[in-house]
């Protein structure tokens, strides 16, 4: 019952975050050349699999159930929670929207002005690369850990975060830009919802709970926090439409 | 090992709390509830969404006003 919600919740996380590495990889493989560039792409995805892999079933075997539901169940509530807010305060313009032209933009002129090496390899494109891929792929690999080793479907979520990342590379490559185009708060907005509902679900088993409905009760969480999620939406948005300047803040 | 610890603490601590304290403190207080209310079935049914709720809430408007 869960796991089609599952995939699609670790699929859209990783989605997102591959849209973001895959800015600042155009950018360093436009300005600095594709090898390097791809390398240390190719060395961060590798790590953060030998991550899922070396972490994702050690948790699940070594740790009780019940103590890892409530540990995951606070963690998933927290990233929700954050996600969540964030994509608010974009959607009624108390944040700046994740601007992802302006960040190929502002990589490209920064890469553009560090001087080249003289040999084939090129430091400066493996690490941005490798930084880029790394650093936004942390927060997805804790995302297939802790909604995959509690339910025991450590497998489904690795799958889900790769088919993502698949996707997003292809897309990428094919259109060779980045792919501003991509309602990237949308997807963080839907990704909050799913996490924290997620999240009450298992902290609320971890504590000894039985939801009624069982799995279902994540589908009602769901509802009930999208409800909640639009109507703080619509009351921000009516109060930032009563004030004309919109506060930027830095992304 | 000093510097690569704080560095690894300092990360997590980034990651998990930063610019929102009183999402990770709420959290917490959320799952003291949900211990708290694990022998009444129906009122944790409904409070701990309502808690969330609340929570989500009391973020969005202090990033408001900050």
């Amino acid at each position: 019952m869960s796991d089609p919600i599952l995939a699609l919740a670790v699929f859209v996380a990783c989605a997102v975050e591959a849209v973001e590495a895959l800015t600042i990889v155009l950018a360093s493989g436009v300005t600095r050349g594709w090898r390097s560039t791809l390398e240390g792409a190719a060395t961060a995805l590798a790590l953060l699999a030998a991550l899922v892999l070396a972490f994702g079933p050690a948790i699940a075997h070594l740790v009780p159930l019940g103590a890892l539901r409530t540990v995951v169940g606070v963690l998933l509530l927290i990233f929700g929670l954050q996600w969540l807010r964030k994509a608010i305060l974009r959607a009624t313009g108390y944040r700046s929207l994740h601007d992802e032209d302006a960040i190929y933009r502002r990589e490209v002129a920064e890469l553009s002005s560090i001087p080249r090496s003289r040999g084939g390899w090129d430091a400066t494109a493996f690490t941005v690369s490798f930084k880029g891929v790394f650093l936004e792929g942390m927060e997805v690999v804790v995302i297939v850990i802790t909604l995959g080793a509690p339910s025991g479907r450590l497998a489904l979520a690795a799958a889900a975060a790769g088919a993502a990342v698949l996707v997003v590379a292809v897309a990428g490559l094919a259109v060779h830009r980045q792919l501003a185009e991509v309602p990237e708060n949308a997807m963080k907005m839907a990704v909050g919802l799913l996490l924290t509902s997620f999240g009450t679900f298992w902290l609320g088993e971890g504590a000894g709970l039985s939801w009624p409905g069982k799995d279902a009760a994540i589908l009602a969480l769901l509802g009930f926090f999208s409800i909640v999620t639009f109507a703080l939406v619509r009351l921000l948005g009516s109060d930032q439409r009563a004030e004309p300047e919109i506060r930027e803040e830095a992304a | 090992m000093g510097r690569y610890l704080k560095a690894f603490g300092r990360f997590w601590w980034e990651f998990l709390v930063g610019d929102t304290p009183e999402i990770a403190l709420g959290a917490v207080l959320v799952l003291g509830l949900a211990f708290w209310l694990d022998e009444d079935r129906i009122l944790a049914t409904i409070l701990l969404p309502a808690a969330v709720a609340a929570l989500l809430t009391a973020s969005v408007l202090r990033a408001r006003r900050g």
